[in-house]
C-alpha cells in the first residue's frame, strides 16, 4: 500500500492496462505530449507514443462516433473528454450507437469503449464545466457508469473498465482529483456493482458517490463526537447499481439519505429511493430523504456557486432531521 | 493607404486600447487570486473585434466563444460590467452569475459568450435565420478560433447560412493554437478562409493584427450581408501574446522566440505608429487617448472592486422566465 493521487491511480491503471494490451488506444484533446489537461494520461506519450495517445482536433461528436467503429473492429478505445460537459454533443453517438450496439448486433459485436471525463461543482468553474451528467447515462441500457471517491476505488474500477467489452461511463469529479489515498500494490480490481461501506454506522444510512462521500464524511466524523452513529455508503457505480448492500444497512439502521450533488429530479437519489422503499419498506422507520445540488445551471460567483452545493453543515442538519422524524 | 477620419482612426485605437488595458488588468488581478474560473485573453487579437464590430450597431448581434472578454468590450458592454463579472460581482454583466466564458448583455447585443467552442457559430446562423425572417437589415457575427474550424458547429453553420443566403459573418481568429494544438497539425488544410468556398460563401483572409484590413473587410461583408447578398467568413490570421489561458505555461508547445517575434507584430503599436507616420492621428491624440483609457479601466477596476457580492438565495432565479 501506498498513499497517491486518484488521478496518479487512474494514470496507474491506465498505463499498467496499456503496456499489456496493445489494443487500447486514447483520443482527446490535449492527452497526446500535453498530458491531458487534467493529467490523465501524463507520461504515456513518451511510452506509447502518438498513435495510442492520439491528440484530436475539437470534433468531440467526430471522435466519440470513431471510438464506435474502432471498438467494433477489434481495438478498445479510451475517449478521454476532459471536461464532461463537452462531450454533449456526441451524446447521440453515445446513447443511439455505443449503448446499442450489442443489443442490435444480437450481442454478435461487442462494444469495448471507455468514456472517461471531469465532472461535478466547484472554483468557480460555471455552468459549462460543472456538469454531473451519471443520472443522465445511468438511463439508459447498455452503459456502465462509475463514479469513484477514492484513489484505490479509482484505480480498481478502471482496471475493471479496461477489461470490461460494455461501453463504461467513467466519471472523476475534479475536487477530488488530487485527494491522496491508499491503493494496493500490483494488481488491484474493482468490481462493477459492488458498493463499499466507508463508515460503519447504526443510526442512519447515507449514500453518496464522488465528491459527497468525503463531505458526509466529514459531517459523520463531527456527528460521531455526539453520540450519532452514521453508517456511509459509497454505491462507486452507479449502473449497475448494488441494491443489496444499501438494503442490508437500511434494515439496520432504518433510515435512509441520500446526498447527491446532481440534480434531484428523475435523478441517483430517486432510483436508490425507489428501490429501496420497493423491497425494504418494512424497515424504514421515517421517510427517505435526499439533499441534493440546487435545480439549476451552476453560477460562476463563490457566493452564488456555494448556495447551490451540499455543504458538510447542511448534510450535517439533514441526518438530525432525518433522526427526529 | 489609410484615408480613414482622425475620429475613426482614434476610435479604432481607443477600442482597442480599452480592450488592452482591462486584459492586462484583469491578468493582473487573477494573479492576485480577484477572478475565480479561468481566464482566456485576447491580448493580441484586440484588432479584430474592434475592426469587425466598428461597424455595428446596437440592434446587430455578437455570438462569442470562451476567449470573448474582446467581443464583449467592442460591442459595447462597459469596461465595469466586464471586470465586475469576472471578480463575480452583482454588477457584473451577467450578475456575477458567468465570470469569464458567460458574458451576456442583450442590450448591446452581447449575447454571450460561451464556454462550449462552438456553439456561437450556429446560434449566429439562428439569428441570420430571424433577420431574414423579420425582414430587418440587422447582422449577425460569429467569432471564434482556428480550433472551432474543426468542429462540425462550423460546417454545418457555414453550410446553412449558405444555402438560406443568412446575414451573419463567421469571423475566425486563427491564433495557430487551439490551446497548445497547432492548427497546422489538427487541420488537414490549415488554410481556413477557402473553406467558405467549399460552402458556397465567399472567403476571405485577412492580416488579424492590421485593424485596417480587419476593418475594410468586415465593412464590406457587412454591407453584403445588410443587402442581402449573404455570410462571409473572414479568415483573420493573428496570434495570442499570453498563455492560453492565465496561470498555465506557455513554453512547451512555442518557444519564447516565437512570442517575442508575435509582440512585434502588436496591432496597438502597428496601428500607431503607421497612422503617425501618415499623419493621420498625432502622438499627443493618441497620448491623450491612452490617459483617457487608462482612467477609464481604474475606474472600472475601482467600481469591480467595491461592488457587492450577489446573495446565495439568487443563485436558483432566473432558470425559467419569470412572469
Ligand atoms: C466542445 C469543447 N471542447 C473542448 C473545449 C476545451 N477547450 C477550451 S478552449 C479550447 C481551444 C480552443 O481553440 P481555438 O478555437 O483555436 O480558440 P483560441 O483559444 O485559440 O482562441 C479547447 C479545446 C471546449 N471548451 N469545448
Ligand atoms: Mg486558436
Amino acid at each position: 500500500m501506498r498513499d497517491i493521487s486518484f488521478m496518479a491511480a487512474t494514470l496507474e491503471a491506465l498505463s499498467e492496462e496499456m503496456a499489456k494490451n496493445p489494443r487500447i488506444f486514447v483520443m482527446g484533446e490535449g492527452i497526446g505530449q500535453r498530458g491531458g489537461n487534467f493529467k490523465t494520461t501524463h507520461g504515456l506519450y513518451d511510452i506509447y507514443g502518438p498513435e495510442r495517445l492520439c491528440d484530436t482536433p475539437i470534433c468531440e461528436r467526430g471522435f466519440v462516433g470513431m471510438a464506435a467503429g474502432a471498438a467494433m473492429t477489434g481495438t478498445r478505445p479510451v475517449i478521454d473528454f476532459m471536461f464532461s460537459d463537452f462531450v454533449l454533443d456526441a451524446v447521440g453517438e453515445i446513447i443511439n450507437q455505443i449503448a446499442k450496439m450489442q443489443y442490435m448486433s444480437s450481442g454478435r459485436l461487442k462494444m469495448p469503449v471507455l468514456l472517461r471525463g471531469c465532472i461535478g461543482i466547484g472554483h468557480s468553474a460555471a455552468t459549462h464545466h460543472s456538469g454531473n451528467y451519471y443520472p443522465m447515462y445511468g438511463h439508459f441500457p447498455g452503459l456502465r457508469v462509475v463514479v469513484p471517491s477514492s484513489a484505490a476505488d479509482a484505480k480498481g474500477l478502471m482496471k475493471t473498465a479496461l477489461n470490461c467489452d460494455d461501453p463504461v461511463i467513467f466519471l472523476e469529479h475534479k475536487e477530488i482529483l488530487s485527494i491522496k489515498g491508499p491503493v494496493p500494490d500490483g494488481e488491484h480490481f474493482v468490481e462493477f456493482g459492488k458498493a463499499r461501506i466507508v463508515r460503519e454506522g447504526t443510526q442512519v444510512t447515507v449514500v453518496a458517490l464522488a465528491h459527497m462521500v468525503h463531505k458526509v464524511h466529514q459531517a459523520a466524523t463531527k456527528l460521531a463526537e455526539e453520540g450519532i452513529s452514521v453508517e456511509l455508503i459509497d454505491p462507486r457505480t452507479v449502473s449497475p447499481l448494488d441494491s443489496d448492500t444499501i438494503l442490508q444497512s437500511v434494515h439496520k439502521t432504518g433510515r435512509l439519505l441520500i446526498v447527491d450533488e446532481a440534480f434531484a429530479p428523475y435523478g441517483f437519489g430517486a432510483e436508490v429511493a425507489a428501490r429501496v422503499a420497493d423491497q425494504g419498506f418494512d424497515d424504514l422507520d421515517a421517510p427517505i430523504r435526499r439533499l441534493n445540488g440546487a435545480f439549476a445551471p451552476t453560477p460562476y460567483s463563490p457566493p452564488l456557486e456555494a448556495a447551490i452545493v451540499p455543504n458538510v453543515e447542511l448534510i450535517t442538519q439533514a441526518i438530525r432531521d432525518l433522526l427526529d422524524e | 493607404m489609410n484615408t480613414l477620419p482622425r475620429e475613426t482612426v482614434l476610435a479604432l485605437y481607443r477600442q482597442m486600447q480599452v480592450i488592452r488595458q482591462c486584459e492586462e488588468q484583469l491578468a493582473r488581478s487573477h494573479q492576485r487570486g480577484l477572478i475565480h474560473g479561468a481566464c482566456h485573453t485576447y491580448v493580441g487579437e484586440e484588432a479584430i473585434a474592434t475592426g469587425v464590430c466598428a461597424h455595428l450597431g446596437h440592434k446587430d448581434v455578437v455570438f462569442s466563444t470562451h476567449r470573448g472578454h474582446g467581443h464583449a468590450l467592442a460591442k459595447g458592454v462597459p469596461p465595469r460590467e466586464l471586470i465586475a463579472e469576472l471578480f463575480g460581482r452583482s454588477t457584473g454583466c451577467s450578475l456575477g452569475r458567468g465570470g469569464s466564458m458567460h458574458l451576456f448583455s442583450p442590450a448591446v447585443g452581447m449575447m454571450g459568450t460561451s464556454g462550449i467552442v462552438g456553439p456561437c457559430i450556429l446560434q449566429a446562423a439562428g439569428a441570420g435565420y430571424s433577420f431574414k425572417l423579420l425582414k430587418t437589415d440587422q447582422v449577425a457575427v460569429a467569432f471564434f478560433g482556428d480550433g472551432a474550424a474543426n468542429n462540425a458547429a462550423f460546417h454545418e453553420g457555414l453550410n446553412m447560412a449558405s444555402i438560406w443566403k443568412l446575414p451573419v459573418l463567421f469571423v475566425c481568429e486563427n491564433n495557430q493554437f487551439a490551446t497548445e494544438v497547432p492548427s497546422s497539425y489538427a487541420s488537414g488544410n490549415p488554410a481556413i478562409a477557402i473553406r467558405g468556398v467549399s460552402y458556397g460563401l465567399p472567403g476571405i483572409e485577412v492580416d488579424g493584427n492590421d485593424v485596417l484590413a480587419v476593418y475594410d473587410v468586415a465593412g464590406e461583408a457587412i454591407r453584403r450581408a445588410r443587402s442581402g447578398g449573404g455570410a462571409t467568413l473572414i479568415e483573420c490570421k493573428t496570434y495570442r501574446t499570453r498563455a492560453h489561458a492565465e496561470g498555465m505555461g506557455d513554453f512547451t508547445y512555442r518557444t519564447r522566440e516565437d512570442v517575442e517575434e508575435w509582440k512585434k507584430k502588436d496591432p496597438i503599436a502597428q496601428f500607431r505608429a503607421n497612422s503617425e507616420a501618415q499623419n493621420t492621428a498625432s502622438a499627443e491624440d493618441f497620448a491623450a487617448v491612452d490617459a483617457e483609457v487608462q482612467a477609464e479601466v481604474a475606474a472600472a477596476m475601482k467600481f469591480a472592486e467595491e461592488s457587492p457580492w450577489p446573495e446565495g438565495v439568487t443563485a436558483t432565479k432566473h432558470v425559467y422566465c419569470e412572469v
